[in-house]
């Protein structure tokens, strides 16, 4: 069989416009482009690709039916195994992924699973598929602690087999790093996250928003006074971690997670809303994840001059390739083998500048990372009014330390079996950044997944028990 | 959506609000906060816990309109309802933790300036139900501006007034009045927590250090959401950072940086301007003018 080994390239805002909006940066297939795109899939008999995928999606299949154009049986495939396609069609990193093992790839462009979910999840979105049923109800309740990405999985996987889940949220909006961290440009809140949230909630789960688990109601609350049968642990990471320097509580000095709650969650852009954000003139993000291409990209949508500070060289950059090249784009500074030391600020603590050193990688370390270390005499002062802290984030410690048998590991994440979330506690399951630290989106909703089956499996058993 | 069950004014510009959330109400402890959202557009803004009521399901705020949110909270009436009303949130009062006989031994005096009042009353109920009789102390400008003076009343073993203006009370303010207790009418603390203005604690705290008096003071820094997630509340309390919407909102007063805490909360200052005259004058008003006193 012939095959096209070029990909059909994907539509985008320009780069000089988009860097002065929110709207969204990709705009997507139209049903042509995905049909041609789906068309270069072989359709392998023992795919790679569905491997490659940490919720292990029937790619080959979904891909099949858009082949066809049977997009509503494509969104009902995909539906069988990921709750939320038209968030991970966007924010996955395929190309380490799905698409990392495509086999059309060795040879030519990979096929572009990514967009076409999102195409597929989006096409559902706008002709109103029904893609999933609930369960026949079974009577026994789940409690979901967090509605992002691993919370909203788990639910959605366990109302599909019956039970009756309620997720408790500590903000006022379901979607947790969905909704406060990834900015609107990469992925649109109303049109994507809140749709994809009510898929959620068309399966019978129940959202409760403004209940801080550890504060509002205990673990053993939940147990005791609401006799659910379960709990769900998905309280991610969201604990930001500082550099430690010498100015860093300057006024314009915040972190990352600060900065892009004010942007996303309170919309702080838009002058409707009441939440203030800052936005100095010169921006430095420390950082080189994909949380810190995000708030550069914010704020240069706010009008900075915004600059990336990194420690190691560009190969290192832990963002994702497509976000580091966006950012590029729309004209965001790289100052890379950098290291801040000390924030310098005026009488009013306000940023005046921020002292930097040059490193260089010296040899690998244990872990095989090339170790950053300082050139001597190096010093210099960087021209920004205003610094952005993106140096990863670690799970809270509130739930954990107001549950008794809830054991965590020297990172402050919650210890819990790898193949089924179970955590030290005999009902208490967990997943996600609560478990592993800061990751990603797919790996969360995986972790969900696994989790569901092993509280469904146990839930069973106790079952089989009593009778 | 939560609702407004009460509203009273307590004096020219300070109100109160029973809201109605039952879980809040059966959960939080004296020293804990919340977070208010007025609207769908509102911002997310802290305010102190001062009082419950478990039965009824209900939260007592108190707070004093100083800009375009708490001016906004101020408008709503009893039977309407505000977005999002979110806690217990921080650490209760040590007092409330501590091992009961430890605080049997403690002669504590609770210092109040203006709006303070709210958050000091809780502790003082809770001291004065569980047997242990403690002094408090309320400052003010002027008469017009004491609240809570007769349920605090009920609580305390003694309560001293002070005004600014000598309007009611001791003429001064609660440094004078606590220097006056102690030197001339020779009462003893051990124990002091002060609630109030980021200034009037600073001042508090160098005067119970010269009297040697430990010190908790409540922290009011800007937040956002209030469960340590982001740290726009830090601050400095022994030379180390501190979220203290987690860590505290209280903190031994003889050791926070409070010139660096009234800096960081001064950072919105410009914003908060344009946005309180934009509600006052009906968001008419875009701002960037530059001829505006509420811009700088």
């Amino acid at each position: 069989m012939a095959f096209n080994p070029v990909r059909v390239p994907i539509s985008e805002q320009d780069p000089k416009v988009r860097a002065h909006n929110f709207d969204e940066v990709c705009l997507g297939y139209t049903e042509e482009e995905a049909v041609l795109e789906a068309g270069r899939c072989l359709t392998c008999k023992a795919p790679q690709c569905v491997l490659g995928c940490p919720v292990n999606i029937n790619i080959p299949g979904f891909i099949a039916h858009l082949k066809t154009k049977n997009f509503e049986e494509a969104a009902k495939e995909i539906a069988k195994f990921s709750a939320l396609p038209a968030v991970c069609g966007r924010v996955c990193p395929q190309e380490k992924q799905c698409e990392a093992r495509c086999v059309v790839g060795k040879k030519g462009d990979a096929i572009s699973i990514g967009k076409l979910e999102r195409f597929t999840a989006d096409y559902a979105a706008s002709h109103g598929f029904k893609v999933a049923e609930p369960g026949k109800p079974n009577g026994k309740k789940v409690a979901v602690i967090g509605a992002g990405p691993a919370g909203l999985t788990t639910a959605g996987e366990l109302a599909k087999k019956g039970y009756a889940v309620t997720i408790f949220e500590a903000l006022h909006k379901a979607g947790g790093v969905l909704v406060y961290g990834i900015p609107e440009f990469r992925l649109p809140k109303e049109k994507v996250v809140a749709h994809e949230v009510e898929n959620v909630k068309a399966l019978g789960v129940e959202i409760i928003t403004d209940v801080i688990i550890g504060k509002t109601l205990t673990i053993d609350q939940l147990f005791n006074e609401y006799k659910f049968d379960a709990v769900f642990i998905g309280s991610g990471a969201g604990l930001p971690k500082f550099m430690g320097i010498p100015g860093e509580t300057a006024n314009q000095c915040l972190s990352a997670n600060e900065f892009l709650t004010r942007v996303n969650l309170m919309r702080a852009f838009d002058p409707e809303y009441d939440t203030p954000v800052h936005v100095g003139k010169k921006v430095a993000v420390v950082g080189g994840g994909n949380v810190a291409m995000d708030a550069v990209r914010t704020a240069l949508r706010l009008g900075a001059d915004a600059s990336i500070v990194y420690r190691r060289s560009e190969e290192e950059l832990p963002a994702r390739v497509e976000e580091v090249h966006h950012a590029k784009e729309e004209g965001v500074k790289f100052e890379l083998l950098t290291n801040p030391t000390e924030i310098l600020t005026d009488e009013q603590g306000n940023v005046t500048g921020m002292k930097c050193v040059r490193m260089e990688l010296g040899e690998p370390d244990a872990s095989g990372r090339r170790r950053p270390q300082v050139i001597p005499n190096s010093e210099f002062v960087m021209d920004v009014d205003m610094v952005i802290m993106s140096l990863g984030t670690s799970p809270n410690p509130l739930i954990s330390s107001t549950t008794k048998g809830l054991d965590t590991n020297s990172h402050g994440c919650l210890i819990a079996n790898e193949e089924t979330g179970k955590t030290t506690h005999d009902l208490v399951w967990a997943g996600g950044d609560a478990v592993t630290g800061a990751a990603t989106v797919i790996l969360a909703m995986g972790a969900g997944k696994k989790a569901a089956a092993a509280i469904d499996e146990a839930l069973s058993n106790l079952n089989l028990k009593q009778n | 959506m939560y609702k407004i069950v009460r509203k009273e004014k307590l004096n020219p510009s300070i109100y109160l609000m029973d809201i109605l959330a039952p879980l809040v109400a059966k959960s939080a402890l004296p020293g804990q906060f919340i977070i208010v959202r007025n609207t769908e557009f509102g911002e997310r803004i802290p305010l102190t816990v001062a009082d419950t009521n478990p039965e009824a399901g209900t939260v007592t705020i108190v707070f004093q309109p100083v800009g375009a949110s708490t001016l906004e909270l101020a408008q709503f009436e009893e039977g309407e309802e505000v977005a999002s009303f979110v806690g217990p949130l921080g650490r209760p009062s040590d007092l409330v933790t501590d091992d009961k006989e430890e605080v049997a031994k403690k002669k504590v005096v609770f210092i109040a300036g203006g709006v303070g009042t709210a958050p000091v009353y809780p502790q003082v109920k809770w001291m004065h139900e569980h047997g242990f009789d403690c002094d408090v102390i309320i400052g003010a400008r002027n008469k017009d501006l004491i609240i809570m003076e007769d349920m605090m009343r009920a609580v305390a073993k003694n309560l001293y007034v002070c005004t600014d203006d000598g309007s009611y009370g001791f003429k001064g303010n609660v440094t004078q009045l606590l220097a006056d207790l102690i030197e001339n009418q020779h009462k003893e603390y051990n124990h002091a927590v002060v609630i109030g203005p980021m200034i009037m604690m600073k001042f508090a705290c160098l005067a119970t250090k010269k009297y040697d008096i430990p010190t908790i003071v409540s922290l009011n820094p800007i937040m956002v959401d209030g469960t340590g997630m982001c740290g726009a509340c830090r601050v400095v309390v022994d030379g180390k950072v501190k979220f203290a919407c987690v860590d505290g909102p209280e903190f031994d007063g003889h050791l926070v940086d409070f010139d660096q805490a009234m800096r960081r909360q001064a950072i919105y200052k410009t914003e908060e301007g344009r946005r309180k005259l934009a509600f006052q004058e009906g968001r008419t008003h875009h701002g960037g003018c530059g001829n505006c006193k509420e811009d700088k």
